[in-house]
């Protein structure tokens, strides 16, 4: 089943235009990975989808319902989870408030709970009481992911989560996503670490300025080394 | 003076006193300022109607048991109404906007509710009388101390109390918190973040109608008491750090604790001591005592 089907979608801030007809999709249970270089319109993609930047034509249907024009916050519980570049935790709540003003139970089977987040990612655990702004990188990142799962989504839109990190936190960040994705969770990953994204996904999307320029499997890619010249190296 | 310790005490409890009612309505600017970055120049006028409309509902309720704090409450309902109509009609189509929209919008509210006031209350100064039970003095030791100023010293310390428990250690508090840091980040975890906006707003002009009503029998009503009382919660927003709960009551204490003690060393020139007291606040914090400097 067509979880997120987003067609033609063109968005724009202010007067300039960013996203030129960009049309994607994530089945149930998919991993769909996002590529390409800086400013070529991963993150407006993802603003577009949750509404933050609403797209000015095409459509965005999530589960069969057209969601362009509908507020962040009804999409947002409708099942989208939001994991945004930069991360954004709230630096003044400690990490235990950080997940508690995201918890929302969507009357699924098996919800998260703190407990749960705190399983996955036992590092919170430990400093649950820290202020956000006061954690690494890493761990800011881990409780980003660990906030939007305390919404019980049904997609993740997870915005670079390896960028600016060590590579040991980025193999275990990667492990950790790999779990969220057996246990059935859809991802929706925009990444500029090329292995971290084939590694995770299970087809890919390249976009330049806007468009979208290739659409194929992780091999496809890794067997096309003139794609990764062509949309990807800097 | 200060060789008088009665005549100290007293101007200590009056500076405390006069501190708390300040606070409670500065608190109500500080957080709106601090969430929904507006600075609202008409907190003052909702001051002043919180007064005005107390010596309506005491006359309305006269007789009634408690009727006086009937008012009170009546009171700070009446401006939760009014700033409810205000943010859901007006207000909320200028968040996105320059904040200069904003100032001219709450501005614009002085001039309206200055009118209002006149046509509906006059221009003749009008007084509370004090409440059954809080007329009389009572004895510190030290010296007599009048009832309804002890009244107003605990009803601030009852407000900073539970703003702060209601702040810090509730989940709704948590959503003010949070949508204070990243508007756009709360909205996307699914909440309503036009919503906590509202009420923030409702809640801090209740405050200002609450303080207005407490302090109308301690003060004489008139138009233009709206004025010297803005003057008086910027400065007290200003040193504290904007946004700043904690701020403001340091803010609110060090502002009335001048202004009593101001009156006995330099009287009609205390207002002097209180800009000097500004000015050297930010010569050394300029975002304010418990402010932050700004990220951005
Ligand atoms: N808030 C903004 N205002 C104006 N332009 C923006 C804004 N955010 C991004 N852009 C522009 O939109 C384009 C796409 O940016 P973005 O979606 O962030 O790309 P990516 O995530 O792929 O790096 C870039 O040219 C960028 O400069
Ligand atoms: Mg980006």
């Amino acid at each position: 089943m067509t979880l997120l089907d987003v067609s033609g979608i063109h968005t724009s801030y202010g007067i300039s235009e960013v996203l030129f007809g960009i049309s994607i999709r994530v089945e149930d249970g998919e991993c769909v990975g996002l590529l390409g270089r800086n400013g070529v319109g991963k993150s407006t993609t993802m603003r577009s989808i949750n509404g933050l930047t609403p797209p000015s034509k095409g459509s965005v249907k999530w589960k069969d319902k057209e969601v362009a024009g509908k507020r962040t916050y009804d999409i947002a519980k409708s099942g989208v989870g939001f994991v945004p570049e930069d991360r954004r935790v709230f630096p003044e709540l400690t990490v235990w408030e950080n997940l508690d003003i995201a918890r929302r139970s969507r009357g699924k089977a098996n919800e998260w709970d703190e407990a749960k987040v705190y399983a996955l990612f036992p590092e919170l655990e430990t400093f649950k009481d820290r202020k956000g702004g006061y954690l690494s990188g890493g761990q800011q990142q881990m409780l980003t992911i660990a906030r939007s799962l305390m919404g019980n989504p049904d997609i993740l839109l997870l915005d670079e989560p390896s960028e600016g990190l060590a590579p040991l936190v980025v193999d275990k960040l990667q492990e950790q996503i790999a779990t969220l994705k057996d246990q059935g969770l859809s991802i929706l990953l925009a990444e500029q670490n090329l292995n971290f994204v084939l590694d995770l996904s299970d087809r890919v999307y390249i976009l330049e300025k806007g468009e979208v320029k290739f659409e194929g499997t992780p091999e496809d890619v890794r067997s096309q080394p003139e794609l990764v010249k062509r949309y990807l190296t800097v | 003076m200060f060789n008088n310790p009665v005549l100290t005490f007293i101007q200590l409890m009056n500076g405390i006193s006069l501190g708390m009612n300040l606070f409670i309505i500065a608190a109500g600017l500080t957080l709106i300022l601090g969430v929904l970055r507006v600075l609202n120049f008409a907190h003052g006028a909702f001051y002043m109607m919180g007064g005005y409309i107390c010596f309506s509902l005491v006359g309305l309720f006269a007789g009634l048991p408690g009727g006086f704090w009937l008012a009170v409450v009546g009171s700070a309902i009446a401006l939760a109404a009014f700033a409810w109509v205000v943010e859901t009609t007006m207000l909320r189509h200028l968040y996105d906007r320059d904040h200069l929209y904003q100032l001219l919008f709450t501005f614009a509210l002085v001039m309206i509710i200055s009118d209002l006031v006149r046509f509906n209350w006059g221009t003749n100064v009008l007084s509370v009388s004090l409440p059954n039970g809080f007329r009389g003095a009572t004895d510190l030791g030290i010296s007599f101390y009048p009832t309804y100023r002890l009244l107003l010293t605990g009803m601030g310390i009852f407000v900073a109390i539970s703003m702060w428990y209601f702040v810090n250690k509730t989940r709704a508090g948590r959503f003010v918190r949070a949508a204070r840091q990243d508007r756009e980040m709360l909205e996307s975890l699914g909440i309503n973040v036009g919503r906590v906006y509202m009420l923030v707003f409702v809640a801090g002009s209740a405050l200002a109608g609450l303080g207005g009503a407490l302090a109308a029998p301690a003060v004489s009503l008139a138009p233009g008491m709206d004025a010297e009382i803005i003057v008086q919660c910027f400065i007290i927003v200003i040193i504290g750090g904007l946004g700043s709960l904690g701020g403001a009551f340091v803010g609110a204490l060090m502002l009335g604790l001048l202004k009593s003690f101001g009156v006995m060393l330099i009287p009609n020139f205390e207002i002097v001591l209180i800009y000097l007291m500004m000015v050297i606040v930010l010569m050394f914090r300029p975002w304010g005592l418990l402010g932050k400097p700004e990220a951005k």
